[in-house]
């Protein structure tokens, strides 16, 4: 017996009637974390809403909201229950005994005689229509919040009530779950749900009841903002201009339930100290906005924002001015007694500090920092510079003494400051403003949004450091493998390519990898990463020119553009279909005469010389045209001659002289024109490219 | 709030100390062994393991080789103190309860900003970690709040909270001082009369006189008596008298002792790990034992 397909009946109970309910989910929790927030509630919103929609409950309008201490969700327009609705049951056979007709009918609850006989499509048999009562939505919430809750996806969870209990985030410690202002009872890790929501840890009532409609209020009432974007607007809402940071500007959203900004001072005393590292001690400290004068210096300033509701007793200001006072006078404690030795003294220190076991301490990546910086500026890419000498000299000087910061007391502080602070002591102690430099810059960039270094010497540094750690870390078999990259190697191949390209060096990049192959795949991946992802050329366009060769990366960057603008040409894509032909009657052929020349005795007249005449013409012209825009356009235009070719000809010829002859001219025809890039990778919808000679 | 109100640092201990015990704690002194934190403790390491249910406060004074400035930095110091109060089960109020502490030793906290940020804490030496806050107060980290999910290794079957409260930073706060040598320790004693010469010491100790190899020599001998106690446990009977507590001395012993070297600059970042390592051995062990003991 099987149940036929279920069909809600719409036409009982007044379906409009019913969607006039509205959902109110509200998850108070201990302090969730500020960035786990929009996370939780993209989960809740998407799942509340499938859910409904699964119940067939109404397609209601769905939104989410939260504060650190909870997270929300309200649904408006939803059904008071699920529509009623029918299925059929299928019985025994027309012509099966009285016995099993009736048996069928006392096990469903129906008298044999309401049964009826139908076709279920194969044979007739007795069946009937059973009403199915939908359910009360409130069951069906009920039901399932619990589990849907727990279920939100978060990066690292807890359980609170015992080995085995629920994980979540932090505690739930109540939970409101109101169908207008019926409560929807369940439980979670002990918390019954209800209608009491919890205000502001401090200013607020800690239960009190509420209902769909004056939640908002209600929580206003207890000094919590729910809407992010008005919580927001009050940390912008302060009369001390400062410069806007948008991540710190969400951290502080998501970690106010009453946000109100106020603006403090610091002694202007302390401005002597680097902006790099005040700036530091607020921002990623003290989650200050640093204030800036009209003229963009540091003044001495900062805007805070507090959970509260004003400081009017200036109790708050005070002692977060003493914190930052205490922690400008750590910092510059550090900057003091950092200059009782200079970063040249401190450069023999640097082999008690290790840099990765099997590749030794700090000196040794100096001194093979230092010889990368040497052979590097003796090639053309540098050595041809009118100002090689001296960009040679700062840059070998900056090897020397870039990672003689890391003994320094402010490194050991603030570690996200290495190579700032060397740069800064360097200044300080009188070395040349580039090398200076140079060593400032040399972690840029630290990600593929940040700038390169600002000089050369600078460039030629990024790439040694980073050059030196990819090199060594292959060498020893430290090579990152799927998630796994504990050296950050990807990131620094991927500073080396965004050096190279944005700081227009044509140093070759696939030579420097050593002759080590697994770093040079490594590379190029990079090199592809960072041309499709970054700037956006088409993959197959990427792997076309990277086929041709990529050690120039300058070079790749122009044939990539070249590429990409002859390709909506309408020659270019059925050659390209042509060349993944052509190569595929060579792989077929197991062509060998690579070092053959063409005979042309052998070439017949028609189709066949007049694509070797154009192949000629073009191998000619393409000596002398500028660039590759233009060769590329030479080429596309062979397109006529190829078709005709290969309509026409017949390359696997009875006469195994003519044959050999023939795929040579393909072999040559393929040689000499994939050194802009290998058409045969660029994807085309032409028919070509899929048939196999 | 005026200087002539605020508490001394002894008040504040005793304030908080007298507000947990009328929470149900146990009030602990000072463990005797020489400890990096509150939580090394047996009074919590081990005390957070099993289904008991346990409350318990305690200052432990918590010593840091590596952060010793020679009395000249006036936020850092080799051995600061902890008040660590551990709650097992937490109960369901424990943020309610511990805002309630700070209030009784005076801060009113309608006139300050408390806010909770995510922290999360590991002991990778003794196999533990949990999930929680750093309680910012007024832009100070005053208190460490950790909900314990592993010790040894081993998840727990209660979870208990941990407050840990920095006292000086606590008092600083409270007494409106810039410099912890100048917390009233009581009416006319300084930080700086009763704690200078400490710090000043042992920071030569830590960072100049040390002798490595004589250290390693300790970090070996405690390593091995701790090694032979554990694993002659298995064979011991009965269990109950075996000394678990002892052992977990020798361990604690070479945890500071591996802090020391650290500072010293004596151990490089692979042998790191590798020395971490010994300690979470021994330590997993003795947590193992400690729970089936007390089973």
């Amino acid at each position: 017996m099987s149940a036929g397909a279920m069909r809600r009946d719409e036409s009982r109970g007044g379906r409009h009637e019913c969607l006039r309910h509205n959902l109110l989910l509200e998850i108070g929790c201990e302090e969730i974390p500020d960035s786990m927030l929009s996370g939780a509630l993209d989960y809740l919103g998407g799942a509340v809403s499938g859910l409904l929609k699964e119940n067939d409950l109404g397609e209601p309008h769905v939104r989410t909201d939260a504060t650190p201490r909870r997270l929300v969700v309200r649904a408006e327009g939803v059904s008071a229950r699920q529509p009623d609705s029918e299925e059929r049951v299928w019985g025994p056979a027309s012509n099966a005994p009285p016995a099993a007709i009736a048996g069928f009918a006392k096990k469903q609850g129906m008298a044999p005689e309401q049964l009826e006989i139908l076709s279920d499509g194969k044979a007739m048999k007795y069946s009937f229509v059973r009403k199915i009562e939908g359910r009360p939505t409130t069951t069906i919430l009920a039901e399932a919040l619990p589990q849907l809750v727990l279920k939100a996806p978060f990066p690292k969870t807890m359980y609170w009530t015992g080995k085995g209990g629920v994980r979540f985030i932090r505690p739930i410690r109540w939970i409101v779950a109101l169908l207008d202002d019926q409560v929807v009872p369940f439980e979670i890790a002990g918390v019954a749900s209800g209608n009491e929501s919890s205000g502001h840890r401090k200013l607020g009532a800690a239960r009190f009841p509420v209902t769909y409609e004056n939640f908002e209020a209600k929580l206003r009432e207890n000094f919590v903002i729910l809407s992010a974007a008005e919580r927001r607007k009050r940390i912008r809402a302060v009369p001390t201009k400062y410069k806007c940071d948008n991540d710190l500007l969400d951290m502080l959203v998501n970690l106010t339930e009453w946000p109100t900004p106020f603006t403090g001072s610091f002694d202007a005393e302390f401005l002597d100290l680097p902006k790099e590292v005040l700036m530091m001690v607020m921002r990623h400290h003290q989650k200050y906005f640093a204030v800036e004068t009209a003229d963009g210096k540091l003044a001495p300033k900062f805007v805070a924002v507090t959970n509260t509701d004003g400081d009017p007793e200036g109790l708050i200001r005070h002692g977060n001015e003493r914190v930052l006072r205490a922690r400008f006078n750590d910092a510059r404690f550090f900057w003091e007694t950092d200059q009782k030795r200079k970063l040249s003294e401190r450069v023999e220190d640097l082999k008690n500090v290790t840099f990765q076991a099997k590749l030794g301490s700090y000196y040794e990546k100096t001194e093979r920092i230092y010889d990368l910086v040497n052979r590097m500026c003796a090639l053309p890419a540098v050595s041809s510079q009118t100002d090689s000498a001296q960009v040679s000299n700062h840059a070998k000087r900056a090897a020397r003494l870039c990672k003689a910061d890391l003994t320094t007391e402010l490194v050991k502080e603030f570690t996200e400051l290495q190579g700032i602070i060397g740069g800064l002591y360097a200044r300080a102690q009188g070395e040349p403003e580039e090398v200076a430099a140079a060593i400032y810059d040399h972690y840029k960039p630290v990600s593929m949004e940040d700038t390169i270094p600002g000089t050369m010497a600078g460039a030629l540094l990024s790439i040694a450091d980073k050059l030196d750690t990819l090199r060594g870390c292959f060498r020893v078999g430290l090579i990152p493998s799927g998630s796994k990259d504990p050296f950050a190697l990807r990131r620094a191949a991927q500073g080396i390519v965004k050096i190279l390209v944005e700081g227009k060096l044509r140093l070759p990049i696939q030579t420097l990898c050593d002759g080590n192959p697994q770093l040079e795949e490594f590379m190029a991946e990079r090199v592809r990463h960072y041309f499709r992802e970054i700037r956006g050329f088409q993959y197959d366009e990427v792997n076309a020119v990277l086929s041709s060769g990529w050690d120039d990366l300058l070079d790749v960057e122009e044939r990539l553009i070249a590429v990409k603008a002859v390709r909506p040409t309408e020659d270019f894509e059925p050659l390209a279909a042509s060349f993944k032909r052509i190569r595929n009657i060579l792989k077929q052929a197991q062509f060998e005469g690579l070092g053959d020349s063409l005979q042309d005795g052998l070439i017949e007249s028609g189709p066949e010389r007049e694509l070797f005449e154009a192949f000629e013409v073009t191998r000619l012209a393409l000596k002398v045209l500028p660039d590759y825009r233009s060769r590329l356009e030479k080429v596309a235009g062979l397109r006529p001659k190829v078709d005709r070719f290969f309509d026409k000809i017949l390359v696997n010829a009875p006469d195994p002289a003519v044959r050999r002859n023939r795929l040579t001219l393909l072999h040559h025809l393929l040689a000499e024109f994939s050194t802009i890039a290998d058409f045969s990778e660029i994807v085309t919808n032409s028919p070509e490219s899929k048939e196999i000679n | 709030m005026s200087q002539s109100v605020a508490p001394t640092f002894q008040e504040i201990v005793s304030r908080l100390k007298q507000y947990w015990s009328e929470r149900g704690c146990v009030i602990q002194e000072p463990y005797d062994v020489e400890v990096g934190a509150g939580t090394s403790c047996p009074e919590t390491f081990l005390r957070a393991l099993g289904p008991k249910p346990y409350r318990t406060a305690y200052v432990q004074p918590s010593r840091r080789p590596a952060d010793g400035r020679y009395g000249d930095n006036p936020n850092r110091l080799y051995k600061h103190m902890q008040l660590q109060v551990i709650l097992k089960p937490t109960p369901a109020d424990v943020i309610e309860q511990y805002m309630g502490s700070l209030e009784a030793i005076g801060i009113d906290l309608r006139k300050h900003d408390l806010k909770l940020e995510e922290d999360n804490w590991e002991n990778p030496s003794l196999g533990a970690w949990g999930v929680g806050w750093q309680v910012m107060l007024d832009g100070l980290e005053i208190t460490q709040f950790t909900y314990f999910q592993q010790c040894g290794g081993v998840d727990l079957e209660l979870v208990p909270a941990e407050i840990t409260y920095g006292l000086e930073r606590l008092t600083a706060f409270l007494q409106n001082v810039d410099s912890v040598y100048d917390i009233e320790w009581t009416r006319g004693v300084k930080y700086r009369d009763v704690r200078y010469t400490d710090e000043l010491q042992y920071s030569v100790y830590n960072f100049e006189l040390a002798d490595i190899p004589t250290l390693w020599k300790l970090f070996e001998i405690h390593e091995k008596e701790a090694r032979r106690l554990v694993d002659s446990y298995a064979e011991y009977e009965p269990k109950k008298r075996f000394p678990l507590l002892a052992t977990y001395d020798h361990v604690l012993k070479c945890s500071n002792l591996f802090n020391t070297l650290d500072a010293r600059g004596a151990i490089s970042v692979t042998e790191r790990a590798a020395v971490i390592g010994r300690i979470r051995r021994l330590a997993v062990d003795v947590a193992a034992d400690w729970l089936e003991q007390a089973a």
